[in-house]
């Protein structure tokens, strides 16, 4: 979503050539609106995921539909299913495997609690293993909530220091 | 007569130890442990029940004997009838029952699965490792002293384990099952609620 930025606000009549702008808004500005996801796709929930990125839905017009299948080229990890302790391990590396900066969505109730599988096999809760940033509920959730989850992640992107993520790495 | 009612004649001619099985519903045989890949193969070969549909486990309890039961359920493509074959396992500690992946491919990971479940050993099996659970898992879910709510237990990756400090660990049900009873609320308004709200996560269960 391409908003009104009054950061990047550009009048070639006083400026000429040059903008004048602080780091921090064109860098989380480029980030927020190229959000490459990372489809950790585990259950159900990857249905949702998938109607997300087609056309009624349309993630592309967030920016954000470039699914990556290698977690070097994605910033944004959406874990979309139930986790199971022994799939817990393959999340951590992967997670592990993106380059920073990089964010996590917890879609639906099994990723963001373990949800109905209050069980020995289910992880109980993603965060349990990855810093996650924007919890969707829902079982499994419409895609307007993906995308509203995404537009809450675009928000709080905006709102960091672009360097923050990188000096913790 | 139908085929699977006179199969199980036939096996009972054949084998002393075959004997009716009580059942409400498919035919059903008792089968001694030692027999049971050639009862298989003679149903399979002889009786055109040529499909291994399922194999199960059965944990009756701790303290019955025997405690684990094998039931295989065949299906005749041709006739369309099925027949049940139930073997008891001799040991109650180590259970252990004939592999029949000798005779259908589809046996390797139902077998997995039983054992994976229930640590029923299958002698002969090509591949006896766990399907579901990560090998190396310490127990046997299915079996009756497991808890429904599991056991804390390390995880599989030493790595991730070290990074993240989290571990297996045990869900109870805090309050559950969730219901909605018809009466009490509106259906079509309210969530299901779970049966006793005096526990969950943070508030230990009174008693326990």
């Amino acid at each position: 979503m391409v908003s009104a930025n009054s950061e990047l606000t550009y009048d070639s009549k006083i400026e000429g050539d040059v903008i004048v702008t602080r780091a921090d808004a064109v860098i989380n500005w480029i980030r927020s609106n190229s959000m490459w996801p990372m489809p950790m796709g585990l259950a159900c929930c990857a249905i949702e995921l998938m109607a997300v990125a087609a056309s009624r839905f349309d993630i592309a017009r967030f920016g954000a539909e470039v699914m990556r299948f290698s977690p070097k080229q994605s910033d944004c990890m959406i874990v979309s299913g139930t986790v199971t302790y022994k799939m817990s391990s393959a999340v951590r590396r992967i997670y592990d495997q993106m380059a920073e900066p990089k964010w996590v969505i917890a879609m639906g109730a099994c990723a963001s609690t373990g949800g109905m599988y209050r069980s020995y096999a289910v992880l109980q809760g993603v965060d349990r293993i990855l810093p996650v940033d924007v919890y969707v509920s829902g079982c499994p959730p419409r895609p307007e909530a993906l995308l509203d989850a995404l537009v809450k992640l675009q928000e709080k992107v905006k709102r960091e220091r672009s360097f923050s993520k990188l000096n913790t790495a | 007569m139908p085929k699977a009612l006179d199969a199980i004649a036939a096996l009972k001619g054949k084998w002393v130890g075959v004997t009716d099985r009580a059942s409400l519903d498919e035919a059903a045989v008792n089968v001694p442990a030692s027999n049971l890949v050639e009862v298989l193969k003679h149903l399979r070969d002889e009786h055109g029940f040529d499909m291994l549909v399922d194999i199960a486990g059965v944990d009756w309890s701790l303290a019955a004997t025997p405690r684990f039961t094998v039931v295989y359920h065949l299906l005749s493509t041709t006739s369309h009838e099925y027949v049940r074959v139930a073997t008891n396992c001799a040991d109650d500690a180590a259970p252990e029952v004939p592999s029949a992946s000798g005779l259908w491919h589809g046996a390797n990971w139902h077998e997995r699965e039983a054992f994976d479940m229930f640590g029923i050993r299958f002698s002969g099996h090509p591949d006896l490792r766990r399907i579901l659970m990560w090998d190396g898992y310490p127990h046997f879910p299915l079996r009756k002293d497991f808890p429904l709510s599991g056991v804390d237990t390390d995880l599989p990756d030493k790595e991730v384990v070290a990074e993240t400090k989290t571990n297996a660990i045990a869900a109870p049900m805090a309050g559950g099952p969730f219901v909605a009873s018809p009466g009490e609320i509106n259906l079509t308004d309210a969530e299901p609620t779970a049966k006793d709200e005096s526990w969950n996560e943070r508030r230990p269960k009174p008693g326990a």
